[in-house]
């Protein structure tokens, strides 16, 4: 099939997706109750009105505030009621964090992922390190049903990235070096102990610290899992040529409202971009003009990330994320728009602190 | 477009994220800059002690000789640029270009680094008051029928460097010669000085090893100034807050040099306008050596009126004319900033401004700031001792007997008085880094005298030393 054939058979997927999704979420039986009340103050039946992407746009922008403070049950679709929920949360470094219900959408979107990884690079039923932030994150439980999901075994090291917010916000940065020493120490104790791990997750920075003490090619990884934070095409060149050369680096992206992306497979002519293309038809990333978010940017320019989640559990349309990226073509692998060197909003740049873990 | 690399240990290396800056007057990219990730940094500096074991394989002699014709090399020959070559005047018109110094003055400053490059031994005698640098070679010496020895404290010198004026980087030019390595960051706009300072070390015969040199962002400076045993740190406020309490960065933040006036009858003051206007405005008044405030027991209105008539007559140029004595500001909001935030201090009371007209003036694209002289009858005044880049002063009068307390730390302060009493406080006080009595203008650098702090004694410490 050539890919403008699978773009649209991509966007019709999306459509039939978006609508039993709309008619999950807001019908009385299975929906939550948010969206049950929000429906209540709309002169429409989005059942009815709703018909593909495009429409969600009379549901108008999904505000973060919403997702501050409780009570969290309401985001619980009552077909749900009665399973076991997680709450997971982001941010939070300063004021009330975001929070975000889950049952199942940690799994499903991580075993997902799981089919883009190779068996060479991250060896079915070998174990894993997780050493990234853990706590009310997702991430933790994420990596740990990775590993499972591949046959292996999960293992940890606590890691507090608000605490290391607030260091490099005091600029203690003694205090900073000495936790980052305490989480690194574990993360060998971990390495030199057990031999079957060969799969590594962890963040840019903890990679290079990690990496100034240990050959990961010598205690036997060959696969690096990335992210938690934003990465540039040098890091990815660096870790690539530098820090870990032969083993598998995996660049992702991914949050707790999104799910996860996967990154473009390595090509040379990329210039080490790091491309990624959201896990459709479960999430949408489109670039918009930040000026007029109703506004698609086109492709190769600069646009502000909007998020829709599309899953049963969770329903976010048109999310204005704090991100910004240029626009990428859609691939064969991924017949959709993807998403080219991700950061934190220009605006934004110089006044919040991002990406310390 | 120009670019210019990374420098790992000498070895060009071009990154992937990169930094434009404009030309000041047409906004066009004048130069590609390559940015440093924080990890390269850090990985590099893991291997720094063999760096330094390079460099110190070449005897402090040697490197002395390499230092003088570096000095040649810097000033007179055209030396490489990534590939392509850099000529003194294309160096003296790309600093122009995007730090707006005027051409007239960057030259002046190329003549001051040679002078420091040429004239290193004798910076050296005043560093180490005279030391035999052979004892750098073999760790110790006899000197003066003493046992002498000095331990390097450190593999390399971080430099977290500034953009205000190139003559800055003579400061850390003795560190080669002392066979300590170098990590430089330069500023944003200002990357071209300590490049070319490399590369004439280098062509020169010195180790290319010994040169690092990362263009690169807030994360990076701090991974420098984390893992180099030594550093120096340019900058204020939160800039050099998080590391006032650590001997082992050395803070350049503001100068608030001053001059000092303090006579008994005589009313000489007048003599002395010639002097406090250099002071004041000498090298576009950009230099923490610039004096910021006149700090005088009387005829405190009087001084500041005719510093105001003098200093006024000195109106922006364009960049390229030859009498050029006032900078334009790369950042045009910095500068109606700056004004803004002057004018809302002369709201209250105890200040009046003097110098007359608009401050903040356009002319040839550029943005400048004009001399700006301030009268403050109250020395507790928020304008009485702030010092900012381009010629700002403040006249302020204060009893002779509360002067020292009053005027605080002080980088250089020169002194006019007879008076013993006050010039046994201004002796005495440890806040005065720099203290010239008699009528020397503050920018005036003595070769053979430290200056903002002993590099010699940052990154040497003698050592109790026996041999039997």
């Amino acid at each position: 099939m050539n890919l403008s054939r699978k773009i649209t058979e991509a966007q019709k997927s999306l459509d039939a997706h978006v609508r039993e999704i709309i008619k999950w979420h807001f019908s009385p039986k299975t929906g939550c109750p948010f969206w049950l009340e929000f429906a209540k103050n709309l002169d429409f039946d989005p059942r009815k009105e709703i018909k593909g992407y495009a429409d969600l746009k009379c549901l108008g922008h999904f505000e973060d505030e919403w997702l501050r403070g409780g009570p969290v049950r309401r985001w619980v679709p009552k077909a749900y009621a009665d399973e076991p929920i997680y709450v997971f949360e982001t941010g939070g470094s300063t004021g009330v964090p975001k929070s975000r219900i889950s049952i199942r959408d940690f799994h499903i979107d991580y075993e997902i992922f799981s089919e883009s990884l190779s068996d060479e690079g991250f060896p079915p039923g070998s174990d894993w390190l997780m050493l990234g932030p853990t706590g009310p994150r997702r991430l933790r439980l994420a990596v740990e049903h990775l590993a499972q999901h591949r046959g292996g075994i999960c293992f940890h090291v606590d890691l507090d990235p608000r605490w290391v917010n607030q260091l490099v916000r005091y600029g203690k940065n003694e205090e900073l070096d000495a936790y980052k020493n305490h989480v690194i120490s574990q993360a060998l104790n971990v390495l030199r102990a057990h031999e079957n791990v060969q799969c590594l997750f962890t963040t840019p920075k903890l990679l290079e610290a990690l990496c100034e003490k240990i050959s990961l090619p010598k205690v036997g990884i060959k696969g690096i899992f990335c992210g938690g934070t934003e990465m540039d095409a040098q890091f990815h060149r660096f870790a690539r040529e530098e820090l870990v050369p032969g083993i598998d680096f995996i660049p992702t992206y991914g949050n707790t409202l999104m799910g996860l992306a996967a990154c473009k497979p390595f090509d040379p002519a990329d210039n080490y971009a790091i491309i990624y293309y959201p896990p459709h038809p479960r999430a949408v990333i489109e670039l918009v003009n930040p000026e007029n978010p109703e506004e698609l940017v086109d492709y190769g320019e600069t646009g502000r990330v909007m998020l829709t989640t599309l899953t049963k559990e969770f329903f976010m349309p048109r999310f204005l994320e704090r991100d910004e990226a240029e626009r990428a073509e859609p691939i064969p692998k991924y017949p959709w728009d993807g998403v080219e060197n991700l950061r934190l909003l220009t605006e934004l740049q110089e006044s919040v602190v991002v990406g310390v873990y | 477009m120009i670019h210019i690399p990374i420098l790992r240990a000498g070895r060009s290396y071009r990154s992937l994220n990169t930094v434009r800056v404009p030309h000041i007057k047409t906004g066009e990219p004048l130069v590609e800059v390559s940015q440093a990730n924080r990890g390269l940094i850090a990985k590099d500096l893991l291997d720094i002690a063999l760096q330094k074991e390079v460099l110190g394989q070449r005897s402090a002699a040697e490197l002395i000789s390499i230092c003088k014709k570096a000095a040649r090399l810097f000033a007179t020959e055209t030396l490489p640029l990534d590939g392509t070559v850099q000529s003194p005047t294309d160096y003296i018109q790309q600093v122009s270009g995007t730090t707006g110094m005027p051409e007239a003055l960057c030259e002046q400053n190329l003549f001051k680094i040679q002078g420091v490059l040429e004239n290193i031994d004798t910076v050296l005698d005043g560093l180490t008051r005279g030391l035999d640098l052979g004892v750098l070679d073999t760790g110790w010496g006899t000197q003066n029928g003493r046992t002498l020895s000095y331990v390097c404290e450190t593999d390399s010198l971080g430099a977290v460097l500034p953009s205000n004026s190139p003559g800055v980087h003579s400061l850390w030019v003795p560190a080669i010669p002392l066979k300590v390595p170098l990590v430089l960051k330069p500023g944003r706009e200002e990357p071209w000085t300590p490049y070319r300072i490399a590369q004439a070390f280098i062509v020169a015969g010195a180790p290319a090893e010994a040169f690092s040199f990362y263009p690169t962002d807030y994360a990076g400076a701090n991974e420098i100034l984390v893992r180099c045993g030594r550093s120096m740190l340019f900058g204020g406020g939160s800039t050099v807050a998080p590391w006032l309490n650590t001997p082992r960065v050395e803070i350049h933040g503001p100068g608030r040099s001053k001059i000092i006036i303090h006579e008994e009858e005589q009313n000489n003051w007048e003599q002395y306008l010639d002097l406090i206007v250099e002071s004041v405005a000498k090298n576009g008044g950009r230099s923490c050596i610039n004096a910021s405030g006149v700090w005088v027991t009387a005829n405190g209105r009087k001084i500041a009126e005719a510093l105001a008539a003098r200093l006024a007559r000195i109106e922006p140029k364009p960049l390229d004319h030859p009498e050029a004595g006032i900078a334009a500001w790369a950042n045009p909001k910095s500068a109606h900033g700056i004004s803004s935030l002057i004018n809302q201090h002369l709201k209250e009371p105890g200040a009046t401004e003097l110098t007359t007209g608009d401050r903040v003036v356009e002319l040839d694209g550029c943005t400048f700031l004009r001399p700006t002289v301030i009268w403050c009858d109250d020395a507790e005044h928020p304008l009485a001792n702030i010092e900012f880049p381009f010629p700002f002063v403040s006249v302020v009068e204060v009893p002779s007997t509360q002067l020292v307390e009053a005027m605080g730390a002080t980088l250089v302060a020169t002194a006019i008085t007879e008076d013993i009493m006050l010039t046994q406080d201004l002796i005495a006080t440890p806040r005065i880094d720099r203290l010239n009595l008699g009528a020397i203008p503050t920018n005036q650098i003595s070769w053979d005298s430290p200056h903002e702090g002993n590099l010699f004694e940052h990154l040497y410490r003698q050592r109790a030393f026996q041999f039997g």
